[in-house]
């Protein structure tokens, strides 16, 4: 349920209201910290201080946005997807990501943002989203790739989003972390297929865990000592692990993987660190992932030109529809209206 | 046109605000899935069958206008919801003289 | 009430971590792949030679599963497109089970000449598919496509509920759990039709005019001929002409609804029964079928 309960600036407040004010924050403070130090959970209409407000709307917004956006790099295959089982899977997974993507809009809606406000800003190039969806999906072999290192990527940081701090957050990772089971095993399974194909399938396959590897690891965002915002994150109990953490579990995950795919990872620095009990993977082109995340990457003006021209397009549909349900409510009013009369 | 039609005009395509209500199955009650935008009830119904039950979660489910919800006031939790602190004797457990007598 | 089994994926336990309320959220969030037929138990059918479809009746189950497959084909293209995100579950769903409906058909009439269901979908050329020009239709703007939905959805109802019937039990089978879904499209499109009908000015000339641009391609929906006169007469299929009446009275009724009038538009004469299609269907398949024609033979 959307609440506009944004922080009230005291602003030429009476020294009283000014005392209320400062009271009533103090409490608020005092009980958030209780519940982050039990480990509870924050509801909408629960005071919360602004800037834990602000850094939920924005990390929610933007993994919203990133379902939406990252439905096209596998909706352009759709089509020509190489069976009819496939095109199914296919099909159902990016379907799932408009579903996964309305539960987390609705989850920023409880912080009193709306929908049309977060479209707004996507399409106006305002909000963020992950840059692995400004990659290219260049063959069949992307769809695997994507299902098993983009999405694994994302399962490894989503299960421990399950037990976000804001509730509302935590009940739609829940729900979407469920779905998402089958997505990666999806990709796996057509990696595999294309591994004990033909040489050319397993050519192709390769190819793409070569494109797609980097990309993935950096997912998990900078490393821990250039992440600022991630120690606020982790004391607030939206963030479970950190970064490198994560990275770290994901590539020893994958290290297992790749082997019964019968493909190689593209990285000849990945072992095992015996000493601190972590995977280590070869260092990561940073200065990259700030192009693509600053606009410049190959496909970030296709992707947001391509949600601009549906939500463009739909305009009318929705105006539409809205007049149509206004339409209906003042029919029934004048009829109930004309029954109160009659009687 | 002045801006204030703008805004009007804008805000009418804006499809509210829906709280969906999941029953999983027969006998049991309905639970809070979610929610979602639709124009009105009947598009709600449908938007949620589509978006709620794909994966067979539910045999019937309610939508409620979420601004139609009233809530209790989360500033007060304390006192709303202090009085029933405190009182076992509510509970079965309180009693527990006659532990041990069959069929009580 | 059974309790949930704790799902893992592989990376631990999914679960909101808070005492007690783990029950609340999962009685909402239970998901089972559900009970039904399946495009595979079909093949395992097929396969194991415990069905197989007479010449006729493949034939005839090549043009139900041509029409589902062509128009999933165009549906799978709103996903990510569609006017709003609700939209693209609504047609994804739409979309998927006319997918599901053509694998069937088409697993089915594969059965008659040892074809898998990709082999007839990939590797026939345009003259041997059977679907109707209707189905291949572009998608035009989303009056357009509910226009096209409001006529498949009626006629595939009527077609499905009749099919039920038939002495070929695979056939009923498959228009069992077929016409249930297909009745959800009807409503699907009624619903839009009502809507944008009667939404604004602008909403209201787009329909009318999406219901022209489709309207020609109603008739060959209708038209029999010998083969399904044939099959009428055995009591496997369903002579087209025989449906007329009931969809001709249920689209008028939710026209008059909405205060549309039936299009009076000359038909098109159609062919795609004998393998003479519209302009579209070349380039529904060139894409369709790129990816699976440059790998001949190989498993996906």
């Amino acid at each position: 349920m959307a609440s506009q309960n944004l922080q009230p600036v005291p602003e030429a407040l009476s020294p009283e209201d000014q005392e209320r004010a400062a009271q009533l924050e103090a409490e608020g403070q005092a009980y958030f910290d209780r519940v982050m130090s039990d480990d509870s959970r924050i509801e909408p209409k629960d005071w919360m201080p602004a800037a834990y407000r602000k850094t939920l709307l924005r990390q929610i917004s933007q993994h919203a946005h990133s379902e939406i956006i990252g439905m096209q790099p596998e909706a352009n295959w759709i089509s020509r997807a190489p069976s009819l089982k496939r095109k199914a899977i296919l099909m159902a997974k990016v379907q799932d990501e408009a579903g996964h993507g309305l539960y987390l809009y609705s989850a920023a809606e409880t912080l009193g943002q709306s929908r049309d406000k977060m479209m707004d800003d996507l399409i106006a190039g305002k909000a963020r989203y992950s840059s692995i969806f400004n990659y290219p999906a260049l063959t069949w072999a992307d769809m695997g790739a994507i299902g098993w290192l983009v999405d694994g990527a994302a399962i490894c940081n989503q299960v421990p989003l399950c037990r976000a701090s804001f509730g509302p957050y935590g009940r739609a990772m829940v729900r979407i972390c469920k779905e998402e089971s089958f997505h990666q095993r999806q990709g796996f399974e057509i990696l595999l297929e294309l591994s004990n194909g033909t040489p050319a399938q397993k050519q192709m396959a390769q190819d793409a865990v070569n494109r797609w590897y980097a990309p993935a690891l950096m997912m998990f965002g900078p490393p821990d000592d250039d992440s600022p915002n991630s120690k606020q994150s982790m004391a607030w109990n939206i963030k479970r692990f950190s970064n490198d953490e994560l990275r770290s579990r994901f590539v020893g995950m994958m290290v297992e993987q790749v082997r019964v795919l019968g493909l190689t990872l593209p990285d000849s620095e990945v072992r095992f660190n015996e000493e601190t009990k972590k995977w280590e993977h070869g260092p990561l082109d940073w200065e990259e992932f700030k192009e693509v995340l600053a606009g410049r990457g190959p496909c970030n003006a296709q992707r947001l030109e391509r949600r601009r021209e549906a939500h463009d397009d739909g305009a009318w549909v929705r105006v539409a529809a809205a007049a149509y349900a206004e339409k209906q409510l003042a029919k029934q009013a004048r009829k109930h209206a004309e029954k109160e009369y009659a009687a | 046109m002045n801006p204030n039609d703008e805004v009007s005009t804008s805000s009418t395509s804006v499809w509210p605000l829906w709280e969906v209500f999941v029953r999983s199955s027969r006998g049991l009650s309905h639970v809070h899935a979610g929610s979602l935008h639709a124009p009105d009830a009947a598009m709600a119904l449908r938007n949620a069958r589509d978006l709620y039950t794909r994966r067979n979660e539910g045999v019937s489910i309610w939508v409620v206008p979420a601004d139609a919800i009233a809530a209790s006031d989360p500033d007060a939790k304390g006192s709303f919801f202090e009085s029933p602190q405190g009182k076992d004797y509510r509970h079965a457990t309180y009693y527990t003289k006659s532990e041990g007598v069959k069929h009580l | 009430m059974t309790p949930e089994q704790t799902e893992t994926t592989g990376h631990g336990d999914i679960s909101v971590g808070v005492a007690g309320s783990g029950d609340s959220s999962a009685s909402a969030t239970r998901i089972t792949p559900g009970n039904a037929l399946r495009p595979e138990d079909i093949a395992l059918e097929v396969r194991t030679g415990l069905v197989k479809p007479s010449e006729d009746v493949a034939e005839y189950a090549l043009r139900l599963g041509d029409d589902a497959l062509i128009l999933a084909q165009r549906l799978g293209h709103w996903i990510s497109r569609a006017p709003e995100l609700e939209e693209d579950v609504a047609l994804g769903n739409i979309a998927l089970d006319q997918l599901g409906h053509a694998r069937s058909f088409l697993t089915y009439a594969g059965g008659a000449w040892e074809k898998s269901e990709d082999e007839l979908a990939y590797f026939r050329r345009e003259h041997e598919f059977r679907s109707a020009h209707l189905f291949e239709q572009p998608n035009g703007d989303f009056a357009v496509t509910i226009a096209r939905q409001f006529v498949v959805s009626y006629y595939q109802f009527e077609l499905y509920r009749r099919l039920t019937q038939s002495t070929d039990a695979t056939l009923a089978a498959i228009a069992a759990k077929a016409v249930k879904e297909v009745d959800y499209h009807r409503d699907h499109s009624a619903q839009w039709i009502l809507r944008l009908a009667q939404g604004t000015e602008e909403s209201r000339q787009k329909m009318i005019h999406g219901l022209k641009l489709v309207w020609p391609y109603v008739a060959e929906l209708f038209a029999d001929d010998e083969l399904a006169t044939r099959l009428a007469e055995a009591g496997a299929a369903v002579e087209p002409s025989s449906l007329k009446a009931d969809f001709d009275r249920l689209t008028g009724e939710v026209l008059a609804e909405a205060e549309l009038e039936v299009p009076q538009t000359p038909a098109a004469p159609g062919g795609g029964r004998r393998g003479k299609h519209s302009e579209h269907l070349g380039y529904i398949l060139a894409e369709m079928q790129v990816l699976a024609r440059e790998h001949p033979g190989a498993s996906w």
